[in-house]
């Protein structure tokens, strides 16, 4: 019978099925950081049980840390207690830890790919709900909870009830100017932010098929804002030479042996979906959201809805999105005013997005009042960035070039909104107090636009931009 | 049948009235930082609370309240369990809700605290109820997967592996997880990523 990805990782991860008919599942790549597990590893010690298998967690920091100075001891005392316990906590159970001085360290789903440990076929878990990123390899990532985190270090299985399987296939080709970004944000206003509740999303058709992985990345990441788990694409060539001499991938032959299993295990051409949902690639504009979840976004040149006229289930949250933002309805959303950038979290923190971001900001200025600044994904996307010289590009145009991590895409550290600051972000979450501030407010958008609201201290449609003549 | 098992669950109520409510809403992330789940119950939508002064939290007409009646997409966005966990240590026993994110819902059954779904027209009905008189007892009955109220049965769904584990008391899966025994380093090595390509 023709099956799917989903069902063939499914099948081949499967322990047994558990009395209460949930699976028991094998996790075949475990990812921790600072935040989701130090009450895991203490639920293990009163338990008396040890890691399982130390092999198959890693651990990097991300969420609390410093883009700043990260001399240790860190100046904020509680960062440096979580450091400090994930560290001891990952050297006393033997799992391989990228800290700050690896040179690999990053936020945990820039690094899985990144390092090759993400790959085709796997399993993957992680406190941490953005987990579903890694699927754009080709492998069944979800985010779990901090009890979840316990079971997998000590029996390396979850339970776990299968999902629905969706496939979203996004049809013909993006216009210049439209991102991936663009394409989830669309997908999310389409579909709905709890539309992919108990399913898994197969994203599929040509604007995917033709996507880079880092596209696909970020297309995965924002799975969970539309309330899917799990989201995934099809292992392809685009996998496998992406894959390619990466520290964790497998090496000369057995690499060759490894695509061979990997392709087995894409989606065969006669897969059943629970359901199929189309969108039209080509007819999704830049996008921006103006209110407090990720579905409440608009094209660049929209203007905002009125509740009034809403889906009744929706107006309530239209209001408080309109009324939280300072927003009215029908008014444009290019032009809204813009005080902070922030340009990075695992959506968009890849060295594609600080190379489309840095191609906008090249010899212009961030407009006057507006604080701007560039977080990479990791030391090694830091890395690569600073010898094509855009940390340059960056602060020449008055951005500000920091370390790697989460910041402000949730504020556990100085990298946070002050008051009612409106910033223009490339995270994923514009959740009501989501960037540090109780009052703050964010709008999602690409790279490219949030460069372009940099510079113009507003809402811009960066179209307009990237070709000042061109008719294309 | 053990201590654990969660058959059902009677007291106060509290509605929380809204759909789409985020898990940074219910516990905002300066508060995770911490290695501990000490006192996060008094954080409980500590923003929510401090811009909203007729919040439920804020209600005296609501303290003591064990099971707490949501809209639709509850406790959706970020994984953390500090979340239900804060809930849990403000008193709630049992959510009921139009629908819950899922990781959310899956973080409520790993600390036994069951969460019902319903039709969202009902979901607003037991708010108003609730809201006309905070003093009724209210039960979630998990295996019948209703929700009781004067004379009201409000039949709802949960799934049935979460159920079937919260009415055995067998919402904590690490001891039965460990039971598999070699069958996981079996299934470990049946796979080539694992054993090696
Ligand atoms: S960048 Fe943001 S969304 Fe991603 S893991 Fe860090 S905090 Fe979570």
């Amino acid at each position: 019978m023709p099956s799917s990805l989903l069902d063939k990782v499914w099948d081949a991860h499967t322990v047994r099925t558990l009395p209460s008919g949930s699976t028991q599942l094998l996790i075949g790549l475990h990812l921790i950081h600072e935040v989701t597990s130090p009450q895991a590893f203490q639920a293990l010690r009163e338990l008396k049980v040890p890691v399982r298998m130390p092999a198959r967690t890693f651990a990097t920091l991300d969420h609390i840390i410093p883009t700043t100075a990260q001399q240790r001891p860190f100046a904020d005392e509680v960062a440096e207690e979580m450091t400090v316990h994930l560290t001891r906590n990952a050297q006393q159970s033997g799992v391989p830890f990228f800290g700050l001085d690896s040179g690999k360290q990053g936020i945990v789903h820039v690094i899985g790919p990144e390092l090759g440990l993400t790959q085709p076929g796997m399993t993957i878990a992680c406190g941490d709900s953005h987990t579903s990123t890694h699927g754009a390899v080709g492998a069944i990532a979800f985010g779990i909870g901090t009890s979840q985190v316990r079971d997998v270090l000590a029996t390396q299985c979850l339970a776990m009830a299968k999902p629905k399987l969706r496939q979203v296939r996004v049809d013909g080709a993006l216009a210049r100017g439209v991102y991936a970004k663009d394409v989830i944000l669309a997908i999310i206003r389409t579909l709905g932010v709890n539309g992919g509740v108990g399913y898994a999303y197969e994203y599929a058709g040509p604007v995917v098929d033709r996507m880079t992985m880092e596209e696909r990345l970020t297309l995965c990441n924002m799975s969970i804002e539309g309330g899917a788990r799990f989201g995934y694409v099809n292992p392809d060539q685009t996998t496998y030479d992406y894959l390619r001499g990466r520290p964790y991938a497998p090496q000369g032959a057995a690499f060759d042996r490894a695509v061979t299993w990997w392709q087995g295990m894409a989606s065969d051409p006669e897969a059943r979906y629970d359901d199929v949902k189309r969108l039209d690639g080509s007819a999704i504009p830049p996008m921006v959201t103006w209110g407090i979840n990720p579905g409440q976004s608009v094209g660049v040149g929209e203007r905002l809805p009125n509740p009034e006229t809403a889906p009744e289930q929706e107006r309530a949250t239209y209001r408080e999105g309109l009324a939280h933002m300072g927003f009215e309805a029908g008014q444009p959303i290019a032009g809204a005013k813009i005080d902070v950038v922030f340009i990075g979290s695992c959506t968009n923190s890849r060295i594609s997005d600080l190379r489309v971001a840095a191609a906008v900001a090249k010899g212009n200025r961030v407009a006057k009042g507006v604080r701007a600044i560039v977080v990479p994904g990791s030391q090694q996307v830091a890395k690569v960035a600073e010898a094509e010289g855009l940390h340059e590009v960056f602060r020449e145009a008055g951005f500000e070039w920091r370390n790697a991590g989460c910041s402000m895409c949730l504020g556990m550290n100085d990298d946070k909104l002050r008051g009612r600051e409106m910033s223009a972000s490339t995270s994923n979450r514009n959740f009501i107090g989501r960037q540090g501030s109780p009052t703050g407010r964010t709008l999602l958008m690409s790279p490219a636009m949030a460069a372009a609201a940099a510079l113009n201290g507003a809402v811009t449609d960066v179209r307009e931009m990237l070709q000042p003549t061109s008719g294309r | 049948m053990t201590e654990s098992a969660r058959r059902q669950v009677a007291g106060r109520a509290i509605p929380v009235p809204g759909n789409d409510i985020d898990t940074d809403r219910i516990i905002p992330a300066r508060f995770l930082k911490t290695v501990t789940n000490e006192g996060l119950g008094l954080h409980a939508f500590e923003d929510a609370r401090k811009h909203d002064p007729e919040h439920p939290f804020n209600q005296k007409a609501y303290e003591g309240a064990s099971v707490l009646v949501a809209g639709i997409n509850f406790g959706c966005g970020s994984s953390r369990e500090h979340a239900p966990e804060s809930l849990k240590q403000w008193g709630i026993k049992a959510i009921v809700g139009a629908s819950f994110g899922e990781i959310f819902f899956g973080n409520c059954t790993m600390l036994g605290i069951p969460c019902l779904r319903i039709d969202n027209e009902d979901v607003l009905w037991l708010q108003r109820a609730i809201g006309r008189d905070p003093k009724q007892p209210v039960t979630v009955d998990v295996e019948k997967q209703e929700v009781r109220v004067s004379d009201r049965v409000i039949k709802g769904v949960i799934p049935d592996g979460a159920r079937n584990q919260l009415v055995s008391g067998a919402w904590n899966p690490t001891g039965v997880l460990l039971e598999a025994g070699d069958a996981i380093e079996a299934t470990a090595k049946r796979l080539p990523y694992v054993s090696g390509f």
